[in-house]
């Protein structure tokens, strides 16, 4: 209880943004990710937006000034791949295939829990019941400025998170959000949809409805592509010359799906990132896939780069399974997995193609250092570490043009620390959203307090 | 380049051989009898097989004295290498779902059957349902990726179950599997039911192709009309009226075995492969007449109650009357030896040893449609060949090397050395693991998706 006091206490004391709205921050180290890195400059920020940032900017007169020597500046971190702010949601994960386990599975997902909708729904006969199905769904419709879980990543310096509904098979449309304690969700969004949240572990069993197995998750994914070509045929048709023609019926799924601008596809096994992206070709969408525990695998890499597909690799590593009964020993493929999974950034750099981290539930900041710089250890600069945080992100969703680096006219997502952002005695000192700073709680609860969990920790 | 790339990582990835040697062995051809002598495999396929063969320069060669070889085994039922579930078991037709989409080329099971001498498999949908999923025919190219393990231009099919399985999910009463009353009780629960399902679906196919042949007409006519919805389910059913698609019907008694020719009668396509098909014997001219193979087990029987009536001469009494016999596993332990099940049609029967052997290679591949590429050891064959140390109808028998397309997946001799060295590689892994110290991840983290 007291515990819970003392927590709640910090959350309210740290939630206090600073109203200033013009901020100097002189004599700094600035990582600006889309350029040289400047040892010592200035950024000014000035009603949400960076000003200015360079080695000779001048500080304004009114500016509220930060002594920055010894500090760096970086642009905010985004999470590609969270849902962080949606209600009632637990942290992103990439549950791969799921269905009822396939042979030579090595991850078996927790079908995820219906939504009320879901489940009041009767039980569905086929692809034309549109079975777990909510793609009209808008996450910026949904977020809750409120979550206690902003105020938790924010203290790592995640200020941007793509967040999305991930609930059914087509889960809905994610939205790009800067992470404020605002009064309200709409200041909040930075750009919307973002994509649509597809996930495989459809199946909920023998006895339910369509679909229970990843082959029929499969063709009902490909019917409601089909299905939205021949929709928009008809609606067009009937635009055109409505006379004595039959009125399209108007359908909420398909109107989703046309809305989404990409589509994020679950790939952790080298055997589902060929699979994905041979499906992303064949329905003739843009694709993200995410996941990406075998993309060390010799071949993972170019896949992606032929197809050019950007991977978001998620940060929860493959762990050794503790406390198992001895007789389980792991296969050859997990413990391989488990050894290798963090040298995939460094193959996928050196290959050329585009990924980002995402957090896939680590809230807490220094889970999400330790898991950042488990990546730099097998290999990966630290250069190429952040700007998988930063400018790649915002690369891959199409919205480097305000976020992603500390350039004049973005949006002012900054974070400024006393030392290497990956080191282990780094903190952040400072976090800057939509210009507005936070200051980082002192010590951060382990265990993503707030959270609403299901399924197990730790790895799978 | 991408292939070579994902073959590339596979410790067993199979050795590149442009011609090949295999001489002094005896060769069970299947079509041209048994013989002493030497198979010669470029770019391949079979160059020549005989007695005495033109030796060419700069070839492989494997010494096979005392040794046999067969064509690859061919399995007509099997489940193996596919993930997320065998089962669409939802609906009662699933026909929109395919194996295609699901194939998983690193199931051991795979490298497994290919240790037991077969080189291709018909992947089949299981039998939950009265009409199942799409089916493929996959080779077992172990460390090559999905798209390459199938057998190219080999017809697809589809999976139809009669009886006891797609019949349970709507058993009101209970017993294994059953539905029980609960709101998931599936039609059909009967017999007839299934048969119902199945009309009913060609009766909507049916209805759904004549769309889109008018639809067809008028674009042929010049003219610019919508075209008509398109339906998965439907789509691969008009693919069977059109005949090209085979169907493969898992079914047991004789009077559903009859029921389902004269559906297929009515309108107007063939069964392909009759699947497990116990009581064939029962109605083996009518099955004959038909034109439809069978696929049946050796002496695996009374399992079930529709399995009661079933004899180990079922394969023999069959090939007798005319019908294209294969035996098939259905299981991927049962797959490894399947050559020992070839060899009881000569106990159950009296088959030769040649007729014996076609019913695990060149009989399924009648069925299959892909006789013209696999299934015996003649020139201009794919070169799948199987080096066994003994006869190979029999259970001492043990495969020692396996070749697909002139290349070579399994060896024995390889596999047997290499294990040492792998278990080293594991433990060295395992104690690293060990060691490291426990670092939490994450809180209580939980996962979505």
């Amino acid at each position: 209880m007291k515990k819970l006091a003392v927590a709640w206490f910090l959350c309210c004391a740290c939630a206090l943004a600073d109203a200033s709205s013009v901020v100097a921050i002189r004599n700094a180290k600035i990582v600006t990710v889309s350029g040289p890195v400047i040892n010592k400059g200035t950024v000014v920020v000035r009603n949400g937006l960076i000003e200015a940032a360079g080695e000779n900017v001048p500080v304004p007169a009114d500016a509220w000034v930060v002594e920055g020597e010894g500090l760096t500046v970086y642009p905010g971190l985004i999470d590609a791949l969270s849902t962080v702010g949606m209600p009632g949601a637990a942290p992103a994960a990439a549950g791969a295939t799921g269905g009822r386990g396939g042979r030579g599975q090595t991850t078996i997902t927790t079908p995820a829990a219906p939504t009320t909708a879901a489940a009041a729904a009767p039980r569905a006969m086929g692809p034309e019941d549109r079975p777990q199905t909510t793609s009209w769904e808008i996450a910026a419709d949904q977020i809750s400025p409120s979550d206690p879980r902003i105020e938790t990543v924010r203290g790592g310096g995640i200020t941007t998170a793509v967040t999305f509904p991930t609930r059914g098979i087509f889960a809905g449309q994610g939205s790009v959000i800067d992470l404020i304690s605002g009064e309200k969700a709409g200041e909040m969004v930075v750009a919307s949809p973002a994509g649509q949240y597809i996930s495989m572990s459809g199946g909920r069993g023998f006895g339910g409805g369509f679909p229970t197995s990843l082959m029929g998750v499969i063709a009902y994914i490909r019917q409601v592509y089909l299905d939205a070509d021949h929709y928009k045929l008809v609606k067009e048709a009937y635009a055109r010359d409505p006379r004595g023609m039959q009125r399209p019926e108007y359908d909420r799924a398909l109107e989703g799906v046309m809305a989404s601008p990409r589509i994020l596809l679950p790939a952790n096994r080298l055997v589902e990132i060929d699979r994905m992206l041979r499906f992303a070709a064949e329905l003739k969408q843009p694709a993200i896939l995410y996941g990406g525990r075998e993309a060390y695998r010799g071949g993972a890499a170019d896949l992606l780069k032929k197809y050019n597909v950007p991977l978001l690799v998620s940060l929860r590593w493959p762990e050794f399974p503790r406390d198992e009964d001895p007789d389980n020993e792991p296969s050859m493929r997990t413990l391989e997995a488990i050894d290798k999974a963090p040298s995939a950034p460094v193959a996928l750099q050196k290959a050329g193609v585009k990924f980002a981290f995402y957090s896939d539930g680590i809230d807490t900041p220094r889970d999400l250092q330790r898991a950042v710089k488990k990546a730099i250890d097998a290999g990966l600069s630290r250069e190429d570490a952040i700007r998988a945080m930063t400018l790649s992100p915002a690369q891959i969703y199409g919205i480097d043009n305000r976020v992603g680096s500390v350039e004049a006219g973005k949006i002012a997502n900054l974070i400024v620390t006393r030392g290497d952002l990956f080191d282990d005695r780094t903190r952040v000192e400072m976090v800057f959203v939509d210009g507005k700073q936070y200051k980082p709680a002192e010590a951060a609860p382990a265990g993503g307090r707030g959270m609403v969990t299901e399924g197990p920790g730790g790895n799978q | 380049m991408r292939k070579f790339l994902l073959a590339s990582l596979v410790a067993l990835a199979p050795v590149c051989a442009q011609t090949l040697v295999i001489r002094n062995a005896t060769i069970m051809t299947v079509t041209k009898g048994t013989i002493q002598g030497s198979i010669v495999v470029k770019d391949g396929k079979i160059a020549d097989v005989g007695e005495k063969v033109m030796e060419p320069q700069g070839a492989t060669v494997i010494d096979a004295a005392n040794q046999y070889v067969i064509p690859g085994i061919i399995d007509c039922h099997s489940h193996i290498a596919v993930d997320g579930g065998v089962n669409e078991g939802s609906v009662s037709v699933s026909s929109m779902v395919n194996i295609k989409d699901v194939i998983n080329p690193e199931d051991i099971a795979i490298y497994r059957a290919l240790a037991g001498g077969v080189t291709t498999a018909n992947i089949l949908h299981g039998s939950a349902n009265s009409i199942g999923g799409q089916t493929i025919v996959l080779k077992m190219r172990w460390g090559k990726d999905a798209q390459s393990m199938i057998f190219e231009g080999a017809k697809p099919g589809i999976k139809f179950a009669l009886g006891e399985n797609p019949k349970r999910a709507g058993n009101p009463v209970g017993g294994r599997g059953a539905a029980g009353a609960t709101v998931q009780a599936r039609y059909p629960a009967t017999r007839m039911g299934v048969e119902d399902t199945i009309r009913e679906a060609f009766n909507e196919a049916k209805a759904y192709k004549a769309e889109w042949d008018g639809y067809n007409a008028r674009v042929a006519r010049g003219e610019h009309p919508i075209p008509p919805r398109k339906d998965l389910k439907l789509e691969a059913l008009k693919e069977v009226l059109e005949g090209n698609r085979y169907v493969h019907a898992h079914c047991y008694r004789a009077d559903e075995i009859l029921m389902l020719m004269r559906i297929a009668d009515d309108y107007g396509f063939k069964i392909r492969t009759l699947q497990h098909v116990l009581e064939g014997y029962k109605v083996a001219n009518e099955i004959a007449a038909h034109g439809a193979g069978a696929s049946t087990f050796s002496d695996w029987w009374s399992y079930k109650v529709e399995a009661f009536d079933a004899i180990p001469y079922n394969a023999a009494l069959m090939t007798k009357k005319g019908i294209v016999v294969s035996l098939n596993s259905d299981d991927a332990e049962l797959m490894r030896h399947l050559n020992s099940e070839a060899g009881k049609a000569m106990k159950y029967g009296g088959m030769s040893e040649t007729e014996a052997l076609a019913m695990v290679t060149l009989n399924p591949a009648k069925q299959l449609g892909i006789d013209n590429r696999v299934g015996s050891i003649e020139v201009g064959k794919d070169a799948d060949l199987v080096i066994y140390d003994k006869f190979p109808l029999n259970d001492f028998a043990k495969v020692q090397k396996v070749f697909i397309d002139g290349h070579k997946y399994f060896d024995r001799d390889d596999e047997v050395s290499s294990r040492p060295a792998k278990e080293a590689e594991k433990q060295k892994l395992i104690e690293k693991e060990k060691q490291a110290q426990p670092r939490p991840q994450g809180g209580r983290g939980g996962r979505i998706g």
